[in-house]
């Protein structure tokens, strides 16, 4: 699992599996982010990618039962943010999972979640088991200045 | 609506009725259940026939916000009506275009375009 350099923010917390204490956690971090002034679409892709990786671990993996709980560990580096979660449901394999972008699968309402995990973060790992993922995302070079009087 | 707050704006404009999200957030279970359900009132209670969902306002959506869209999209093919999309930031765009939901939506840069013939 990867590791990071320099830590300047770090948590861990267990919450219940329940979504809107899943909110908080995702408030907390994005609010560390902002502080350490992480590019709007760094911040766009990781909030993104928590709260799918949360909804997954509090509905599929623990199948939103109370006496169950999640398991968020952060840390936060100058160039690069590592988050795990981690459930306590019996884990999947998400190689298993069909691909969303497939035609016969575009207009089912469910499955993109991990796919867009992949997409906005630099890593997605899971462990063999399935019911622990890394997700770590490197910090984007900042978007160069548009001038005075131009639109983006 | 009976649900709760409204979280769409509505408006008519010539026979095409524009429904704005008020949300900046489209996240969260309940959030999306009450969204979905007001989204979805607009073709099973009110019978509207064009529709566009305008998204000004909105910063994040999830994937289960995604799967609301889907099915708003079904429900508005199988009573014959019209659905179209409009203002949505570049961030939300990369989603639907990484999801290749940008192939499923007919997706406007604005609200002007999307009522432009419609």
């Amino acid at each position: 699992m990867s590791t990071i350099e320099d830590v300047t923010r770090e948590f861990e917390q267990i919450i219940p599996s329940d979504t809107a204490a899943g909110q908080s956690v995702q408030e907390r971090i994005i609010q560390m982010l902002e502080e350490l002034r992480f590019e709007d679409r760094d911040v766009f892709g990781i909030r993104l990618a928590m709260e799918e990786a949360l909804v997954n671990a509090i509905k599929h993996g623990n199948q939103m039962d109370p006496t169950k709980t999640v398991r968020i560990a952060c840390q936060i580096g100058q160039q690069r943010v590592r988050i795990e979660i981690e459930d306590q449901g019996s884990g999947f394999h998400p190689e298993d999972l069909p691909d969303p972008t497939a035609d016969e699968n575009l207009e089912r309402p469910c499955g993109r979640g991990i796919m867009l995990m992949r997409a906005f973060m630099t890593s997605i790992t899971f462990n063999p088991t399935g019911n622990c993922v890394v997700m770590t995302k490197d910090r984007s070079e900042p978007e160069p200045e548009t001038p005075a009087g131009e639109s983006a | 609506m009976s649900q709760g707050n409204r979280r769409l704006d509505l408006e008519e404009v010539n026979g095409v009725t524009v429904a704005r999200f008020t949300d900046k957030k489209i996240l969260d279970e309940s959030n999306i259940q009450i969204i979905g359900n007001q989204l979805f009132s607009l073709v099973d209670d009110d019978h509207r026939q064009k529709v566009v969902l305008d998204f000004t306002n909105v910063e994040y959506l999830s994937s289960a916000a995604l799967g609301k869209l889907i099915t708003m999209d079904k429900k508005v093919k199988a009573a014959g009506a019209k659905l179209r999309l409009c203002s949505i930031r570049s961030d939300i765009k990369e989603v639907f275009k990484i999801t290749r939901l940008d192939k499923l939506f007919n997706i406007f840069d604005n609200r002007d375009k999307a009522l432009e013939g419609f």
